[in-house]
């Protein structure tokens, strides 16, 4: 009970004073065109969310709620520019929880992929990326570890198709992502 | 298919630091029966790449399910992230028509086909569901009571519940069933199915360690003398970065962590030393040499 108050004093706290300028009303519509984010207006603000969010009880910005809503009003460059967006760990509280199947780490994974597309991304993404690109696995593994491997009578690690994956990042438009980012 | 036989993922994580969870599995699957088949390409699952583009997790996703029906086998994933990303990939592409549609065509650049021919595993659903807890019970032969241990189970397992669905997301005791097999005893704790934060820790630390300090509070607060874990990064989150959490916390839990298949190792009769206990960052000989 006393961390449902805290909770709901820390949100009060954070109040925020909009510009119609700040509200782009096509937003929710924009929204609810990508896969898995369909259900955005069924969001009826109950709160579940942000209560049984793991982060939400750590950080003092973080809420799944919150960030529906800002979806909902169309506070896309806001929400697109929020770096609390790459805060959400993904452990799908949320989606088992909520009374509406609004899938809010859907939502909170396509606002992910507008911003990469209209900003950047974090550099710890970027890093992931790259080292996929590279050798196909997402953290570079050292000749000392593969020689380890031999060592321990672990198999031999299976290799990437290299070509096959370029193409990829290519037509998934993940590429020029990178580029452009790395500029 | 025979039933046994299975294509291991790896993933990225196990072979970059987590060996000692795949040299267990491998020791203790071979002598229940198990028969693994390599991989004979690999990329990463997708997993690291869905928060910045949807659409190449998806593809980069059914590209390996695309090599598991070359194959005419199921994979079998040791990390949560994984089994969670190729599952639901897996039965998404199933059942959306138009999504398959879609990903066949990025396939297609690569000369693939999406079919649907193959079903996703992770190592705790062979364990229990495959080889079953009877010839697990049958094959320990060093019952490790009176261990008493604390499960972590992780999110991508049992959630969405939508997508995986073999266990009870508010209350999941497949693994728990697995840890009582070997005669260790498997104890309640508070918040049993939180998060254990690894996946934003690239983008900020702190709340992935305040999770897992609360989480080894938990389990230290009801007397376990050990923490079971099913996933690389949740072992990574707790074993490795425990010193961490220590310093940062000014604390000391001192709690080992162990892949299961290095608990259920130790009760099949193998060594310390074959089930790698030594790459474990927090020391465990105490609760070895019981
Ligand atoms: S639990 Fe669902 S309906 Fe309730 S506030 Fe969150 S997203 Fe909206
Ligand atoms: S999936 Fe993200 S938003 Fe949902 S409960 Fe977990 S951390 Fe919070």
């Amino acid at each position: 009970m006393s961390e449902n108050k805290e909770t709901q004093e820390k949100e009060s706290g954070q109040k925020m004073v909009l510009k119609a300028s700040d509200i782009d009303p096509k937003f929710k519509y924009e929204i609810s065109k990508i896969p898995g984010s369909e259900k955005v207006m069924l969001c009826f603000q109950c709160g579940t969310c942000t209560a049984d969010c793991p982060i939400a009880r750590f950080d003092d910005f973080y809420r799944p709620r919150k960030l529906i809503r800002m979806a909902q009003l169309g506070l896309k460059d806001k929400l697109l520019s929020d770096d609390v967006i790459w805060l959400c760990s993904t452990c799908f509280t949320c989606i088992d929880h909520c009374p509406q199947d609004v899938g809010i780490a859907s939502i909170v994974r396509a606002l992910r992929n507008l911003s990469v597309k209209e900003r950047d991304m974090p550099v710890a993404y970027k890093e992931l990326a790259s080292n996929i690109r590279k050798t196909g696995y997402a953290y570079i593994i050292s000749g000392m570890r593969l020689k380890k491997r031999e060592s321990e009578g672990l198999p031999s690690l299976p290799k990437a198709d290299l070509k096959n994956i370029a193409k990829l990042f290519g037509t998934t438009g993940l590429s020029k992502m990178l580029e452009k980012v790395e500029t | 298919m025979p039933e046994l036989n299975y294509l291991i993922f790896l993933g990225c994580v196990i072979p970059y630091r987590i060996s000692s969870y795949e040299i267990s599995t491998r020791k203790v699957l071979d002598k229940l029966g198990v028969e693994l088949v390599e991989m004979p390409e690999f990329n990463c699952c997708g997993f690291p790449l869905d928060p910045i583009n949807h659409d190449m997790m998806l593809t980069l996703a059914a590209q390996n399910l695309c090599l598991a029906e070359q194959q005419n086998l199921n994979i079998m994933t040791l990390c949560n992230g994984c089994f969670g990303t190729l599952n639901h990939v897996n039965k998404e592409l199933k059942e959306d028509k138009k999504l398959r549609e879609k990903v066949n065509v990025y396939l297609k650049e690569i000369g693939m086909e999406f079919e649907g021919t193959t079903k996703v595993k992770h190592l705790i659903h062979v364990l229990a569901e495959n080889i079953g807890v009877e010839r697990i019970k049958d094959a320990v032969q060093n019952p490790l009571n009176p261990l008493r241990v604390a499960q972590h189970s992780g999110c991508h397992i049992i959630r969405p519940a939508k997508y995986v669905g073999s266990d009870d997301p508010e209350n999941p005791t497949v693994l728990k069933k697995l840890i009582n097999v070997t005669g260790a005893e498997c104890l309640n704790y508070l918040d049993e199915m939180e998060c254990c934060g690894a996946p934003i820790i690239g983008v900020n630390e702190k709340l992935p360690l305040q999770l897992a300090r609360e989480k080894l509070d938990h389990i230290r607060a009801v007397g376990a003398q050990a923490l079971i874990t099913v996933c690389p990064f949740c072992h990574m989150m707790y074993d490795l970065n425990q010193p961490r959490i220590e310093k940062t916390f000014n604390e000391k839990f001192g709690i080992p962590v162990l892949h299961y298949t290095q608990l259920l190792g130790l009760a099949m009769g193998f060594s310390p030393e074959e089930l790698a206990f030594k790459q474990l960052r927090v020391n465990a000989s105490e609760i070895v040499t019981k």
